[in-house]
């Protein structure tokens, strides 16, 4: 709504974009990831156990790490709403699962590629994915948990002491997890992977890979939150229009 | 004090519901059988006995019957509205949790014991061990705290049936794991030592830490 | 009679706020009820009559503003404020499978009832309950459970009585014995705040009327003789159930 009233009659849809700096960061995060698809596939060399599937892990490792932010970001945001009530806080929460929720099926995504040629095996029970799993499955209830919810304001306050829950389970569950592994090991047919093992290009690029994760994963947040915002804003039209 | 009394009361009202009605304990011991029996058909393909799978199928099946025992204790506020009647007292919403954690704790507790024997019978289990009692008890007191806090944001919603296993079973691994591990060490009779180092621990954790965030938080479950 | 803070109304709220979703509820309620005084809410379905009862009742957080309950406040005092108030809802808030007694012995403990034992057989006798005072509630009629949730409400002597249609699903002798129950209460210096859709009851109890429409005040005045301000005309399209 105040962007629409800030706009002046000479301003163009294209200069007011302009002034937007989720604009600006839409650029460069398609600069980075352009940049960065050439080097997955150009620069980077070609693994000389796994081959070229080991390049599926420039994307699984920086989304993964991106996923658990945005559930860091969400039990963070949930806190606060709960203790400051500023629905900014709710919208922040929401956005961070809905990303983190896609950043996690992409992890998963990629994990299952990348386990078939190199373990043999489309799934595996490993631990970091098993954990992957369940994490997928805790932020699927968070948000249906607001679909469900009878009201907004049950839906916030619900999803938002569930995102906590969620969070603080998520380090209980990887060392369940891991300990319950090591007595039941992963069948492996194929070579392993040695994460150690990479060579300084390699994890160079690594890095890079995260940075432009991270910029498409904060683009985003914040479209998604400026999104959550304009919802809100209708709903306060409608809820004015209920009796006008 | 007044706390502890009026934590005593909800789960004492709860419990004297449940004797008079015995629906739950009833529908959940008859459940129980129905998901050993089930699963017979699902696992035990070969002649022999269903004894290696025995600890999972104890824990899914507790883990379910659980469910159905934590969706009717919150029902049961549902039915006449006392729910609000609860809230509008001078009672504190942890004295509210605790109550009826202890209620479902209790009826737990006792459909496990009973279905223990059954089930030792029917999956050809050695004999049973105080070490799996406490097992069983602090595996269950996990079951109650995670479970009750999500019955009650579930019991609020027309979908409860499905939303309750739906945020209860995702949490809830680590426990299952725990349980199953130290149910199967316990089982094999061997070398004991994983389960006071590994998983009661880990079991004792889990429950302390939900306990004190449970209680916590569970104020903001009743939003209206 | 002198609850709380001196001074300060039975109920009061201040600014009350309450949206679902995409609707109003309240937009802005101010309200003040006086010791001694029974105060009717008229209002069509869908008016916020019934959120601003939770709300008073501490079952239901505003979104913006605040209430008190004899100089109490709800959010900081909810222990204080609740102690004193007495809610009575659409349903009964019992539980069908304990006896009457054991319905209010529960509540007893929750509420803190001193000399609970004596408590309740004086609320059941008041109530004509005493003869089935161990009965299971589900064997009860309609009418008897409704009593049962008016006993439980005024167990632990609050000092404000909030009533959300008390007299549906009453027979006329015991809308009549509610009338003089409310009768007393007032007189005791006691408050009372219920909602009804009878104009015959609230002309008959009232000392006060306040009429809610489309969540917010449409009219206020205390009442003299049968002297019922007219409710504006209300538009159908404004009742959402």
């Amino acid at each position: 709504m105040a962007a629409i009233a800030g706009r002046g009659p000479t301003d163009s849809p294209i200069r007011s974009s302009l002034r937007d700096p989720r604009f600006w960061l839409l650029v460069a995060t398609a600069a980075l990831t352009i940049i960065d698809g050439y080097l997955i596939f150009v620069v980077a060399p070609t693994d000389q156990v796994l081959g070229h599937i080991q390049r599926i892990f420039y994307i699984h490792v920086p989304i993964s790490i991106l996923s658990f932010l945005g559930f860091l970001v969400c039990a963070v945001a949930g806190i606060g709403y709960l203790i400051r009530r500023g629905e900014v806080w709710d919208r922040v929460a929401h956005a961070a699962a809905e990303v983190g929720v896609v950043f996690v099926t992409l992890a998963l995504v990629t994990g299952v590629i990348w386990a078939r040629p190199v373990w043999g095996v489309w799934w595996t029970w490993e631990p970091r994915l098993t954990t992957t799993l369940i994490l997928w499955l805790i932020y699927v209830a968070y948000l249906m948990i607001r679909h469900y919810a009878p009201t907004a304001q049950q839906g916030r306050a619900w999803s938002a002491v569930v995102g906590i829950i969620g969070f603080v389970d998520v380090p209980i569950v990887y060392y369940s997890v891991q300990w319950w592994r090591s007595i039941h090991p992963v069948q492996v047919i194929g070579p392993e992977a040695a994460d150690d093992a990479l060579e300084p290009i390699m994890a160079r690029i690594l890095v890079f890979s995260l940075v432009a994760a991270l910029a498409l994963f904060s683009y985003l947040l914040l479209e998604r939150v400026a999104l959550r915002g304009a919802e809100d804003a209708v709903s306060a039209i409608r809820r004015q229009g209920t009796y006008d | 004090m007044r706390l502890l009394s009026a934590t005593l009361a909800i789960a004492w009202k709860d419990v004297r519901l449940e004797i008079r009605s015995r629906d739950t304990v009833v529908s959940a011991l008859i459940f129980g059988l129905i998901v050993v029996v089930v699963f017979n058909f699902g696992l035990n393909r070969t002649p022999g006995s269903l004894a290696p799978a025995a600890p999972g199928l104890l824990w899914v099946a507790y883990g379910f019957v659980g469910v159905l025992a934590m969706n009717r204790a919150f029902a049961r506020e549902q039915e006449q509205g006392a729910l609000d009647g609860l809230l509008a007292a001078p009672v504190s919403r942890d004295a509210v949790f605790l109550g009826k954690m202890l209620g479902t704790l209790a009826f737990m507790l006792v459909i496990e014991g009973v279905l223990l024997p059954v089930f030792a019978v029917m999956l050809d289990l050695p004999a049973l061990s105080p070490t799996l009692g406490l097992i069983i008890l602090l595996a269950t007191i996990g079951f109650a705290t995670v479970g009750t806090f999500f019955a009650a944001i579930a019991a609020q919603t027309r979908s409860r049936e499905i939303l309750l296993p739906v945020l209860f079973f995702p949490v809830i691994v680590p426990v299952i794991i725990a349980a199953v591990e130290a149910t199967a060490l316990v089982l094999q009779g061997g070398p004991m030592q994983a389960v006071w180092t590994r998983w009661l621990p880990l079991l004792v954790v889990f429950d302390a830490l939900f306990l004190v965030i449970c209680p916590w938080i569970f104020g903001y479950v009743f939003e209206g | 009679m002198s609850h709380g803070s001196s001074g300060s109304p039975a109920i009061s709220a201040a600014g009350l706020r309450k949206d679902y979703g995409d609707r109003s509820v309240l937009r802005g309620v101010d309200i003040s009820v006086p010791w001694g005084q029974t105060a009717v809410l008229f209002g069509p379905n869908g008016a916020g009559k019934t959120t601003l009862l939770r709300i008073l009742a501490g079952l239901s957080r505003p979104d913006a503003g605040d209430t008190h309950i004899a100089g109490f406040q709800m959010r900081r005092s909810g222990g204080r404020a609740r102690t004193l108030v007495g809610f009575v809802g659409h349903q009964t808030l019992l539980y069908s499978d304990l006896t009457c007694r054991e319905n209010l012995v529960f509540y007893a403990k929750l509420y803190g009832v001193e000399d609970s034992a004596h408590r309740i057989g004086r609320v059941l006798e008041r109530l004509n309950l005493a003869d089935r005072a161990d009965r299971r509630v589900r064997t009860l009629s309609h009418g008897m459970q409704k009593r049962l949730s008016l006993a439980r409400a005024i167990l632990h002597e609050p000092a404000v009585l909030l009533l959300d249609e008390p007299e549906s699903g009453l027979d006329a002798d015991s809308v009549a014995s509610l009338g003089h129950l409310l009768k007393d209460w007032s007189t005791s210096g006691k408050s009372a705040l219920l909602t009804t859709h009878s104009s015959e009851i609230g002309q008959a109890w009232a000392d006060r009327v306040f009429i809610l429409e489309r969540g917010r005040l449409a009219g206020e005045s205390p009442v003299h003789g049968n002297a019922l301000p007219t409710q504006s005309a209300s538009r159908p399209g404004a009742a959402h159930g």
